[in-house]
């Protein structure tokens, strides 16, 4: 048993739903019990769907227990393929369904329905939400797709977009968009929108461009193999990554690489002086694999931050976060508990978070700017306007999101210059929201949310002289939390019981990077 | 004063023929309770026995609340516990343990039963009564179930409830017990009420903290301020007490006739509580009539959600001036919700259960103005040009007692007034 509170991601039949949800013509006969369909209102009120989940649950209660649940199912899957004649189904069984072991594909075999029925096996106890999008899509493609004629254009299926996925309608016509730029059409977009008809037409394209590996790759590989399809390995998110994709598109399509930056403005907004604050930031990032690593990419590279900390909650990523996280000199965290990724945060003390809507939550909770870079997310991040990751006006955006919660350079000067001041004193806090912002204490010795505890801290007897202590005041509150520390343990290590202004500079000089 | 009400209607629903369905419910589990229930009981924790859904759920259901340190969890059952049960015991132990270290501040433990545990027959009873010897006398260890299989939506608070029933000392003492969890202001305008009639001490149930807690007897009596708590009246009534059955006190009628019918009890005529509630009963006529203006002459369609659908329907049909087409309910509990059937006038269809495509059907051919439903079901009805009002808000926002009797029309009103109020179509 595993005690938790927060869940970065659902039951591998919520992934089922994602699929079924983002599709047309397809339905989902879900063997499960009362209750279960409170996932419809993801879709419903998170991404503001104006339709049903196509999702058809057999609602079975402790009085059918027993054979009955069996015939709940044949009746339940009749009456959704009379009902909505759909051009295939998915069957399979939640958590609960799954432990009375009625066999949903054994069951609507016997059916003997006109239209395929997948069955799915999705391991509740073992696996979780993007497994069962994954497995979903592979299982779908792997029936209805079918080996044929290439289209006479260089052609491309876009692979791993589902419903309640971050940022995938826009993502979609922004890869669109860079695809066509070379002459690359597309064949499919897969599952989003798409129907069981056009997955039968997968085939006829010349790759696969893989948006999301989460949910896609499994799919991919398996057309790798059976269909000849070969598919992209990098993720259009960030300047640089769209640069690599689409070189490694024009490979596989066989055409010139053309990138037409003229909407592009994020290389110029980092470059120019306002920018030069952003310098050295110090940011941790988490969130899914995929987008943890890009957001990585574009910290370092494209940002000028410094990444403190790197870490993904899908273990089906682990891999790859680890080996680029020590690209980074750092230790990956790979963990679905959101304490750890708190005590993480906490010890890295970063200037900036960029994460999933957990992150948003503590970030708030610990006085630091946030960023929401990944799912799972809340409401808000399912906009209105043009918001996508991907691609050129992806990196407009990408920018415009992660320095919006920092304040600005100017900003940051005042307050620095005036801290004294009664306006710009440093407890305003480096954010303008979360309503982090206090008036200033009396005589300005009262310490502030951000300031270090008194004195001593647990675990190391060691003093803070009282000039040292205002000395420490007038480091920059936001960086003054590791000063501390580093000061306290410089002192320490050297076996000193006091802090000076001396020590506080010798430990300064000590740790410059 | 006394303004008198319509007098009740000369047929009500109590004899209408229920239309039962059962096949796919568009509901939420009883795990939902936990997430108003956690907030009235401060010394109280919730943990959930079950699985990655489970947690799914109540984290879809808290929304922000997840992130301020609630006081519910879930003990997610992974493979291995499925293994052999005397592991899961020993697991849920540890488990237990833990959490006791971890808040030294819980004095109540519920271990909530869910649909995989009790389908793997977890015995979560045995494991409550183990824990309680193992942490008494500091926490005290029940259980219920709030699975799916078994509840529906606020029926997990019926659970609960009931669970706490048997382990209320024993008293002689005549005393009322309000039973409900009732937002905090309510609560302590209903007991300004009754005290002001002269009716005291008034019990609760739940109370906030455990050290509030009393005694139920043969004396006892009790009345219901919610109208799912048909396990806990049941519970109640195997100890002896005595129910009072009255209107849920929704808007200045029900308010009023749950009070005169609590008075009566007490030997208390109608006068005094005219008296006392003169005021306030003014105060609810006016707002509602202001409130409810976009409601005269609408119809109203209930799926099944909470159980208070069919209280709601009598206090929008008698006092907003809507007409209803369907009373959906999850259950329909008639010793609890008998004197609302009474007051609601014949006419709607009365439903039990639910099948949601067929429901959806008899909606689409009766074109209401106004849906009472889920949130699963509200975008897309709306998208369909329905105009819905989502139903748990119902359960979240203080709707009972004179001074939100106009809140509670306005939550109704206030989908129709958006709809006039918008206009995004070229001129």
């Amino acid at each position: 048993m595993k005690l938790t509170v927060w869940t970065y991601e659902g039951p591998p039949h919520v992934g089922a739903m994602r699929v079924a949800t983002a599709m047309k013509g397809l339905h989902y006969v879900l063997h499960a019990p009362q209750g279960d369909t409170y996932a419809d209102l993801l879709f419903t009120m998170i991404e503001r769907r104006n339709h049903r989940p196509p999702v058809t649950y057999t609602t079975f209660q402790a009085r059918d227990l027993g054979s009955d649940t069996a015939n709940l199912f044949k009746t339940a899957c009749l009456e959704a393929y009379d009902r909505f004649q759909p051009q295939a189904m998915i069957v399979g069984a939640s958590c609960t369904a799954e432990l009375i072991q009625d066999d949903p594909g054994g069951m609507s075999e016997t059916l003997g329905l006109p239209i395929p029925v997948v069955p799915l096996e999705l391991p509740s106890y073992q696996r979780k939400e993007n497994f069962g999008a994954d497995e979903t899509l592979f299982q779908l493609v792997r029936a209805l797709a079918r080996p044929m004629e290439k289209t006479a254009r260089p052609s491309a299926n876009l692979i791993g977009p589902t419903a309640l996925g971050f940022r995938h309608r826009d993502d979609i016509t922004e890869v669109k968009a860079l695809l066509e730029e070379m002459g690359v059409a597309v064949n499919v977009v897969a599952p989003f929108d798409a129907t069981p008809a056009d997955l039968t037409r997968l085939g006829a394209a010349h790759l696969n461009v893989l948006m999301y590996p989460e949910t896609g790759e499994s799919a991919c590989r398996w057309m790798q193999r059976e269909l000849g399809l070969p598919y992209t390995k990098t993720v259009p998110i960030g300047v640089g990554a769209t640069r690599d994709f689409i070189a490694e598109v024009a490979e596989l399509a066989g055409v010139e690489p053309k990138f037409d930056a003229e909407r592009l403005r994020l290389p110029w907004y980092s470059a120019s002086v306002d920018s030069t604050y952003l310098t050295g930031k110090r940011v941790f990032v988490f969130g899914d694999g995929t987008h943890a690593a890009a957001a990585a990419r574009i910290a370092r590279d494209e940002m000028g931050f410094e990444v403190v900390g790197l870490g993904c909650y899908n273990r089906e990523m682990a891999r790859p976060i680890r080996a680029l996280a020590r690209e980074h000199g750092l230790e990956a965290l790979i963990s679905d508990d959101y304490l750890e990724v708190e005590a993480a945060i906490e010890a890295a003390a970063p200037e900036l978070i960029l994460g999933t809507q957990m992150e948003r939550h503590i970030g708030k909770r610990l006085g630091i700017p946030c960023a929401v870079i990944s799912a799972p997310v809340h409401v808000q991040d399912f906009p209105a306007r043009y918001a996508p990751q991907m691609g050129i006006e992806g990196a407009n955006v990408i920018f415009d999101t992660w320095v919006h919660p920092l304040v600005m350079g100017l900003e940051e000067h005042l307050l620095t210059m005036f801290r004294e001041d009664f306006e710009f004193h440093d407890a305003a806090g480096p954010s303008h929201h979360g309503g982090k912002a206090v008036a200033r204490a009396g005589d300005g010795s009262v310490p502030s949310p951000a300031d270090p505890a008194p004195a001593t801290s647990a675990g190391l007897e060691v003093v803070w002289l009282p000039a040292a202590e205002k000395e420490l005041k007038k480091i920059p509150f936001f960086v003054r939390g590791k000063a501390k520390r580093n000061t306290e343990s410089f002192a320490a290590a050297r076996g000193e019981q006091e802090i000076s202004v001396e020590t506080l500079y010798e430990a300064k000089a000590h740790y410059a990077r | 004063m006394t303004e008198g009400f319509a007098p009740p209607p000369s047929r009500g629903c109590r004899d209408t023929p229920v239309l039962k369905e059962r096949g796919q419910h568009e509901v939420f589990c009883g795990l939902t309770g936990i997430v108003w229930l956690h907030r009235k009981m401060q010394d109280a924790f919730f943990l959930v026995v079950g699985s990655r859904t489970c947690a799914h759920l109540l984290q879809s259901a808290a929304g922000v609340m997840i992130f301020a340190e609630p006081r519910f969890a879930t003990a997610i059952l992974e493979e291995t516990d499925l293994a052999g049960l005397k592991d899961a015991q020993q697991e849920l132990d540890r488990v237990v343990h833990e959490l006791l270290a971890r808040r030294p501040d819980i004095r109540q433990l519920f271990l909530v039963g869910s649909c995989p545990s009790e389908v793997i027959k977890l015995d979560l009873a045995k494991a409550a009564e183990r824990l309680s010897a193992a942490h008494a006398p500091s926490v005290r260890v029940l259980s219920y179930s709030g699975s799916g299989i078994e509840t529906t939506f606020t029926q997990g608070e019926d659970a609960c409830l009931s669970a706490m029933v048997p382990v209320l000392p024993e008293t002689q003492a005549r005393e009322l017990v309000l039973v409900g969890a009732l937002p905090d202001v309510v609560e302590e305008q209903a007991l300004g009420l009754l005290e002001a009639m002269g009716i005291g001490p008034v019990r609760v149930l739940p109370a906030a903290r455990r050290d509030g807690e009393y005694g139920v007897g043969p004396n006892t009596v009790f009345a219901m301020t919610q109208p799912f708590l048909g396990d806990t009246y049941a519970a109640l009534t195997r100890r002896g007490a005595t129910h009072i059955p009255a209107p849920m006190p929704f808007g200045e009628e029900g308010t009023t006739r749950f009070l005169e019918a609590i008075a009566a009890e007490f030997g208390i005529g109608p006068e005094v509580v005219a008296r006392v509630t003169e005021a306030p009963r003014a105060r609810a006529r006016a707002a509602i009539a202001k409130v409810s203006e976009p409601l005269r002459g609408k119809r109203v369609f209930f799926f099944p959600d909470s159980q208070l659908e069919v209280p709601l329907a009598r206090f929008l049909t008698r006092e907003c001036g809507m007409e209803a087409v369907e009373v959906g309910t999850p259950y329909l509990h008639r010793p609890l919700v008998g004197p609302d059937l009474d007051l609601l006038p014949e006419g709607p269809r009365v439903s039990e259960g639910q099948d949601v495509e067929r429901q959806l059907d008899r909606l689409r051919a009766n074109v209401p103005d106004l849906t009472v439903c889920g949130l699963g079901l509200a975008n897309p009805l709306e998208a369909e040009g329905l105009a819905t009002k989502w139903a748990i808000e119902l359960v979240f926002t203080p709707v009972h007692f004179y001074e939100q009797a106009a809140d509670l029309a306005g939550l109704f009103a206030r989908p129709l007034r958006r709809r006039a109020a918008l206009s995004l179509e070229a001129v």
